[in-house]
């Protein structure tokens, strides 16, 4: 019993990092930039739902479209004012307008929303009870949270491998000089996939900020590296490896957790992230870059 | 159909095309020779705009391009096969296809991929692999495939006998033939000079960024100088 409990948590938490590790290998797949206000987004999600649904006083499901829609905007915003100007830029210039982001960020809500974290009214937005299957008590929050990430993922995949604006983004990804001779605006698929992985975000945002209810200006930080270290361990620039990696970092939290040293969670994910650096760089199911003659 | 005048191309420092200027007309195949290094390629990435001339102009089918962004000029009928092929290697052959199309409106894209399976029956066969799994001549032929899908008036090939045995370079340049007997011009861009000039009506010959001569393909192939520099005496 303790057992499967301990699953369902670590599905509830690998949700979450799927959810966001996607953001940070789609983006990564395309621009190769390691998108460090990915995090940030999600933070400002936590607050634009807070807002929602205690002040605005909406519905939750209208709650959760504007958190989705606000995160997406925010992306974009940020790509076509810090990124764009940067595309033909030295990589590193890039990655560094991306810490520059998160930081700017973070303070902005700290200046705006001031630091002490806010407690996030959970039954607002997932109404308090659970399901009882075969002695288990199952709580919505962690239902729902596995369910709507297995059902946004569904929705990305369809949407990267069946639609045309998802093939002309695994062609810019894959290669981006071939894809503009084919008639492909690169900067059109290239936002597309900032409001792609935005959503995701979005929707990360809501579940995270119902499961762990308390939002402030540092959320997005830890659980954007750990998702960054999901992405890496899945193979960063790969969409099914971004899922895989999301699940297992958080298995091995919950596993580590369950061994009664809490304090060694984040130790452990690191670690991960330095074998994985060190043995299989490209990660489970990461592409082995060629090098161009 | 297609006239290029005064281009200069630097590659930040380098200066890799020198004051080229060159026309293709309609109905022609045109090939421009030389060797690796000499700048064919870079020619070809500026017409498409994948790379930029300081100076002069690229005009096609009566329309200035030379400041056109890259993505729009496929539309207007003037598809590039780059050097390498470059087909999408993650990607089935049919979505190769599929990319192709991809500027051409939704509805004729069943027909065109039949007419290219028509072509090429052995892209049919293998439509639903991923092109990385094709041999080097199926993928040549993928890459020719795919920039038939947007219908080109012009169609540019850049060394599309590069790494295939003899017989599939036979293969490639009849269908080049073909091609052009159906009304498609083309610009050439090949090391293998001998082959370029038996199916080109007219020949440039490029040398170090500059074109040094320029005379009709039989007597190019006759040409001692030419001879002697690209056919191997």
């Amino acid at each position: 019993m303790l057992y499967v409990s301990q699953l369902i948590n670590a599905l509830q938490l690998g949700s979450i990092y799927a959810l966001v590790a996607l953001g940070y290998s789609m983006v990564y797949g395309i621009i190769k930039l390691l998108n460090f206000a990915h995090g940030d987004v999600i933070m400002v999600g936590g607050y634009i739902a807070l807002f929602s649904l205690t002040a605005l006083a909406f519905p939750p499901v209208i709650a959760a479209l504007i958190t989705v829609a606000g995160c997406t905007l925010l992306a974009v915003i940020i790509e076509k004012l810090a990124y764009t100007p940067l595309r033909f830029a030295p990589r590193l210039s890039l990655l560094i307008t991306a810490i520059g982001i998160s930081i700017l960020l973070q303070n902005l809500a700290q200046l705006i929303f001031t630091a002490n974290p806010r407690s996030f009214p959970t039954q607002m937005l997932i109404p308090a009870g659970s399901i009882t299957l075969g002695g288990i008590q199952l709580g919505f929050v962690p239902l729902i949270t596995i369910f709507a990430s297995l059902l946004s993922m569904a929705i990305l995949t369809f949407l990267v491998q069946k639609t045309k604006l998802g093939k002309a983004m695994r062609a810019v990804s894959e290669d981006m000089g071939a894809a503009q001779l084919m008639g492909i605006n690169v900067n059109t698929i290239i936002t597309f996939t900032f409001a792609l992985g935005a959503a995701l975000a979005g929707v990360g945002a809501l579940l995270y900020a119902a499961g762990y209810p308390r939002i402030e200006p540092t959320l997005g930080m830890m659980l954007g590296i750990k998702a960054f270290v999901a992405a890496v361990l899945g193979g960063i620039g790969s969409i099914p490896g971004a899922m895989v990696g999301g699940y297992l970092i958080a298995l091995l939290e919950v596993l580590v957790i369950s061994m009664g040293l809490s304090q060694w969670t984040d130790g452990a994910v690191f670690l991960i992230l330095i074998l994985v650096l060190m043995v299989r760089p490209t990660g489970i199911m990461g592409r082995i870059q060629m090098e161009k003659v | 159909m297609l006239k290029i005048t005064n281009m200069n191309v630097y590659y930040g420092n380098i200066y890799a095309i020198k004051d080229v200027s060159f026309d293709v007309g309609e109905g022609e195949i045109v090939t421009l020779i030389g060797a690796n290094g000499a700048g064919k390629s870079t020619i070809l990435k500026t017409i498409s705009g994948l790379l930029r001339s300081k100076t002069g102009s690229i005009s096609f089918a009566g329309e200035e391009i030379s400041h056109t962004a890259s993505h729009t000029i496929v539309k207007r009928g003037l598809a590039h096969v780059p050097e390498g092929r470059r087909v999408f290697l993650q990607m089935s052959v049919k979505e190769n296809l599929e990319m192709g199309h991809y500027t051409q409106p939704g509805g004729t894209m069943d027909e065109r991929i039949a007419q290219v399976y028509d072509k090429f029956p052995r892209l049919k066969e293998r439509r639903r692999q991923l092109a990385g799994t094709l041999s080097g001549g199926e993928q040549q032929m993928l890459a020719m495939g795919r920039a038939l899908m947007s219908r080109p008036k012009l169609l540019m090939l850049d060394e599309p006998s590069m790494g295939l045995a003899p017989l599939l370079v036979e293969q490639i340049f009849e269908i080049i033939k073909e091609l052009n007997a159906a009304g498609v011009t083309i610009l050439l861009v090949e090391q293998n000079a001998n082959m370029a000039l038996a199916v080109a009506h007219r020949g440039y010959v490029l040398e170090t960024g500059r074109i040094v001569t320029t005379d009709n393909a039989a007597a190019l192939l006759q040409d001692d100088a030419v001879r002697k520099a690209y056919l191997g005496g």
